[in-house]
């Protein structure tokens, strides 16, 4: 039998919020549902979520995991240019951080696919 | 033992300097609904106390909330009325002015003078308490303009001024959820170390910090993740028991919404390690935590936890640091694109190596478009091939910083077909560095404004 699977971008799974503190930016990623939360575990990985910020070359991820709130908090560190003190980024908070995060592309299931929130 | 066992409303009315100032009257009138409770006010992000810093410099009585008017002004009357304290870290570099300041308010107002406590003790001075703070970073602080170095405190001071009669609370820098953690404390006469209810009542308090963006605000994505009212977001209201359990709500008749995905965002913002929320006040864990709604606008956060506080308090030094440029110039139309980027090319290629050049396109709909929108109504928005250039650069020395607005401005003749709208700014930077320090480095403690 053949899986069939589609990619679709990680805001259709999930929903989150940047915050920086110095040149450490955190993003939290909320599964919509607990059913997509094993989902996440295996596909957003840190070292997928270091290599889609490559461009801002972070020296650390960490994924911290909140299975009762099927949630995770990365942490990547080194990816503000210096932070809201030294950078020259409009957006020297990061603030914008989240929404590159969630256009990552991520493989779904095929039967997965049909009830996955989406803009209407 | 508890000294009550009613729960206890505390509604914040600003999230950080900058804030609407009309959410604390929907907040009080829905705390005199509920037959009391506490309003508090964070407005101090980290460089907003070296600015308050320099303005105190420039003038013994400013360096607190410039918005402190509007944000204390319309509700001090009803506070007073129905014993609703007040406490907020609006003092930032000068609480003792601020709270003058309300005083003063309260007198305009013909209201009585309110019990005013004043916390001081988080700024560092002299030379013995700077010696320490050297011991404690790698960084050379006599190489450092200086303009302020202040620790975050915690929550006792608040907690002991509300247990002495306080009505209103005024702070420098504590930590944001202290102003949640103390009146909680004053309240239940919760013990310093009990850690569990402590670390409950410092989640809520990081629930309130940011005011609005608990209840609807910093959410929405048109067609995703909508939300109503976003004109008229209500400010949070927490309502903790007396083991720190606590909901969230928000007052009647106010827009934004409160649901467990808008929860669960604001409970992760600004959080590091979930087991390990460090505050001056204790290490609270969310690991365990859940967030469950229980009506509608209504969310409970439970089961957090709580360890023992760090044994060291941070201090942010702020100092002054380099110049720091940017400029912008718009193209519109035909090869936009290809304009701006010329424009850039030129830029560079007479300041070459002198600034190390940030450069950004900028753009959906500005320039061609009238004031009363009738150009940009209809249609592509990304027909119009808006691109804003904008280009940033910093340096210790302020003629060469200034050379990004020189070059840009002269764009206007020298530069490719077209651009108009030049904007300009140099500004000088506050940086940053961060130390721990030992508690007893740290002298803090509350007055009473009549004895200050």
């Amino acid at each position: 039998m053949t899986r069939t699977s589609n990619t679709v971008p990680l805001y259709r799974l999930a929903h989150g919020r940047s915050g920086d503190k110095g040149d450490t930016s955190n993003l939290s990623l909320i599964a919509w549902r607990a059913d997509l939360y094993p989902l996440l575990l295996t596909a957003v990985t840190p070292e997928r979520v270091a290599a889609w910020f490559g461009a801002r070359s972070p020296t650390a991820v960490k994924r911290y995991d909140l299975p009762k709130l099927h949630a995770m908090n990365f942490v990547l560190e080194g990816v503000l240019d210096g932070g809201v003190n030294d950078a020259l980024n409009l957006d020297a908070h990061g603030k914008s951080l989240s929404f590159w995060l969630l256009s990552m592309p991520i493989e779904v299931p095929a039967e997965a696919l049909h009830d996955l929130p989406d803009f209407h | 033992m508890p000294k009550h066992a009613l729960p206890l409303h505390i509604g914040c009315a600003s999230g950080f300097s900058g804030d609407r100032t009309d959410g604390a009257a929907p907040i009080v009138a829905e705390l005199i609904r509920r037959g009391g409770g506490t309003l508090i006010f964070e407005t101090l992000a980290e460089r907003t106390l070296a600015l308050a810093q320099l303005a105190m410099n420039e003038h013994p009585d400013r360096g607190y909330e410039p918005l402190l008017d509007d944000l204390v002004g319309p509700v001090l009357g009803d506070c007073l009325t129905h014993g609703i304290p007040i406490i907020g870290n609006f003092g930032a570099a000068n609480p003792a002015a601020a709270a003058r300041r309300i005083t003063e308010l309260a007198k305009a107002q013909g209201l009585r003078t309110p019990r005013i406590a004043i916390i001081f003790g988080d700024a560092l001075a002299g030379a013995e308490q700077m010696a320490r703070l050297q011991a404690c970073t790698t960084t050379d602080l006599s190489e450092l303009d200086i303009v302020s170095a202040n620790a975050y405190l915690g929550a006792a001071e608040i907690a002991d001024a509300l247990s002495n009669g306080a009505e209103i609370v005024v702070a420098g820098r504590v930590s944001d959820p202290s102003l949640t953690v103390g009146p909680a404390m004053a309240h239940f006469g919760w013990a310093q170390d009990d850690w569990t209810r402590i670390g409950r009542a410092t989640m809520a308090g990081h629930m309130l910090e940011c005011g609005t963006q608990v209840t609807g605000g910093y959410y929405a994505i048109p067609g995703l993740k909508d939300v109503d009212g976003l004109a008229n977001t209500g400010f949070p209201i927490v309502t903790i028991d007396a083991d720190g359990e606590f909901e969230i709500t928000k007052p009647p008749r106010t827009g934004g919404r409160i649901d467990r995905a808008i929860a669960t965002e604001q409970l992760l913002y600004e959080v590091h390690d979930p087991a390990a929320y460090l505050t001056p006040d204790v290490t609270a864990d969310i690991t365990q935590a859940d967030v469950v709604e229980t009506g509608v606008d209504r969310v409970a956060v439970k089961n957090v936890r709580g360890h023992p506080r760090p044994d060291t308090l941070k201090v942010n030094i702020c100092y002054r640091g380099g110049w720091f440029a940017e400029a912008e110039i718009s193209y519109a139309g035909i090869a936009a694109h290809a304009r701006a980027q010329l424009a850039a090319e030129i830029v560079q290629a007479r300041i070459g190596a002198a600034l190390t050049l940030r450069v950004d396109l900028i753009g959906v709909r500005s320039i061609l478009a009238d004031d009363a929108g009738h150009f940009a109504s209809g249609g592509d928005v990304h027909a119009f091939g808006d691109v804003r250039l904008r280009i940033a650069a910093t340096h210790s020395e302020r003629s060469v910083a200034e050379r990004v607005l020189r070059e840009v401005t002269a764009l206007y003749c020298c530069g490719p077909a077209g651009g108009g709208g030049v904007r300009t700014q140099i500004k000088q930077r506050l940086n940053m560095v961060s130390a721990y320090v030992p508690r007893d480095v740290i002298k803090s403690g509350w007055t009473f404004l009549e004895a200050a």
